[in-house]
């Protein structure tokens, strides 16, 4: 298993071994120590491996991650596991402002809380907050799921798309064109999937509350979704 | 960008470290805010005595200075000459006298701040350089504050550097941007606070000061400031006694804060706070918006509170 210490390599030459790993490569597990707060840790990966940093990382961690499960026992900054395409990103800690920002697929699991606008502009990706998130979380939204088992700032879901919102707490207030939806079993169902895949354990789906668009604001039909 | 750090101790044990350790959280924010700096530090306070910082322009002779003041003054006073800065603590009593020789023989000498405690130093130039220049990892203190600036809506000036001070033992730095600081300065200046320079976050100091002045207590102050403050900011303030952080109710600018049974730490970013000693273990966590954080220092005992 290969240990990288970020004391003592520079963050680009560890970024450029883990984008260098291939299909076949037998490097499927690496430590990494000391982040110090630096921004960028483990961008990029394209490969089924797990990558544990342990320590706080800086601003986009994880980021663009195709397969890899990344794992940050710490807290994360601004933008982590920003535009991921595929794999899993798990935080022990606090993340901070636009977690999952754009995320195209895979899965992010926050321990903590995260800060304002997790999940905006969110494509694809399911992001699981253990804690609460901040305001403008999940803002223009476009498809993939948020749940989160505390409470949601101001201005949930504002000018939200076709992506689905899961919170058990209390929400502050709700953005533009964002509106509660029946919890049909239908959505009990996957929401007891998106928890499970979570790690999430003794939780009652029936606690939560679903948001979703009332799809006024933005300038498609739903009739016409087989269009696209 | 721009950078903000501060520390605020509440083991006496680290007193004697308080200018090494922001010295390094500064250097750290050089990326943040690479073109000048500025911090304030709260040291030791004799009786009946304030400090005056003062700036003189390059190649000023500081020394000579202070041996004209002491000269008017009638006695020794106590003075360090830093870089391009002096500090002179002289009696509470004569301070004014001081102030007007000093407009009138050395206008060319600028007094930056004033206090019982604080002393403040800036200058242009990359923000680990200056800090050495001015010899900030040999100070000790309680508090202290410090900004790295990369100007982007006015020139490259000691002017524009940060913390700035408005009052006695006050100080602010300011990442962000104001948008009504026009109209709050000239209701300040009706109210007969003066302003230095034409800078947003200058009206910011002005406004805490204001309102402390108005008998509000400093988490008060900052509560109002909400209200009546427009734009953009992460604020840092610091006081005699005193340290609190601030944030615009959008969070637009960033935050991180870190406690410990021995500090509490402000750093724009983490990566500024990861050589404190004890960080790993500490509470570290990013301020909720438009949510006042402050704590006090008392003389016996000191406590920290947080208002929500």
């Amino acid at each position: 298993m290969p240990t990288v210490d970020l004391a003592a390599t520079p963050l680009r030459e560890l970024n450029a071994a883990l984008h260098r790993i291939g299909p076949q490569s037998n490097e499927t597990h690496w430590r990494i120590l000391n982040p110090r707060g630096q921004h960028a840790v483990a961008v990029g990966i394209d490969a089924p491996i797990a990558v544990e940093v342990e320590g706080h990382v800086g601003y986009y961690c994880a980021g663009m991650n195709k397969q890899a499960t990344v794992v940050v026992t710490g807290n994360a900054g601004t933008g982590v596991a920003e535009n991921m395409m595929s794999g899993q990103v798990h935080v022990k800690g606090d993340v901070s402002q636009a977690a999952g920002a754009t995320g195209r697929g895979g899965l992010l699991v926050v321990d903590g809380n995260a800060s304002a606008r997790c999940g905006i502009s969110m494509k694809g990706i399911d992001i699981v907050v253990k804690g609460s998130v901040g305001h403008l979380s999940a803002f223009m939204a476009q498809a993939g799921s948020l749940v989160v088992l505390g409470d949601a700032g101001d201005a949930l879901g504002d000018s939200i798309y076709e992506a689905r919102l899961y919170v058990r707490g209390a929400v502050k207030s709700l953005g533009a064109d964002c509106v509660e939806k029946k919890m049909t079993d239908h959505h009990k169902a996957k929401l007891a999937r998106l928890l499970g895949a979570a790690g999430v354990s003794g939780v009652d789906v029936g606690a939560f509350r679903r948001y979703g668009s009332a799809r006024r604001l933005y300038h498609f039909h739903i009739d016409n979704v087989g269009s696209y | 960008m721009c950078g903000i750090v501060g520390l605020f101790l509440k083991d006496a044990r680290l007193e004697p470290k308080l200018g090494g350790l922001l010295a390094g959280m500064l250097g750290t924010m050089c990326d943040r805010g690479p073109d000048s700096a500025g911090f304030a530090v709260y040291g030791p306070e004799r009786a009946d005595t304030m400090k005056l910082t003062l700036r003189g322009p390059a190649g000023f002779d500081l020394e000579a200075l202070a041996k004209a003041l002491q000269a008017s003054a009638g006695g020794k006073l106590r003075h360090v000459v830093r870089d391009t800065h002096m500090v002179v603590t002289v009696p509470s009593v004569a301070e004014q006298a001081i102030r007007a020789h000093l407009a009138e023989a050395a206008p060319q000498a600028a007094v930056v701040g004033a206090g019982r405690r604080m002393e403040i130093f800036k200058e242009v130039g990359r923000p680990d350089r200056v800090a050495d220049r001015f010899g900030l990892p040999g100070m000790g203190g309680t508090h202290a504050i410090g900004h790295t600036r990369m100007a982007t809506e006015s020139a490259v000036t000691i002017d524009g550097a940060h913390p700035f001070t408005t009052g006695a033992d006050q100080c602010l730095v300011h990442n962000g941007s104001l948008s009504n600081h026009n109209a709050v300065r000239r209701e300040l200046m009706r109210d007969g606070l003066a302003f230095q320079t034409e800078n947003d976050s200058e009206v910011a100091a002005g406004y805490v000061t204001w309102r402390m002045r108005q008998g509000m207590t400093l988490s008060q102050a900052l509560e109002r400031s909400l209200a009546d403050l427009d734009g953009f900011f992460t604020f840092v303030i610091g006081t005699e006694s005193g340290f609190a952080v601030l944030r615009d109710p959008i969070a637009c600018k960033p935050a991180v804060l870190a406690e410990t049974d021995r500090y509490v730490a402000f750093g724009t970013e983490y990566r500024a706070l990861v050589d404190l000693p004890g960080i790993e273990q500490a509470k570290v966590w990013e301020p909720e918006p438009a949510t006042v954080y402050a704590w006090e220092r008392e003389p016996a005992t000191r406590h920290s509170t947080e208002w929500h």
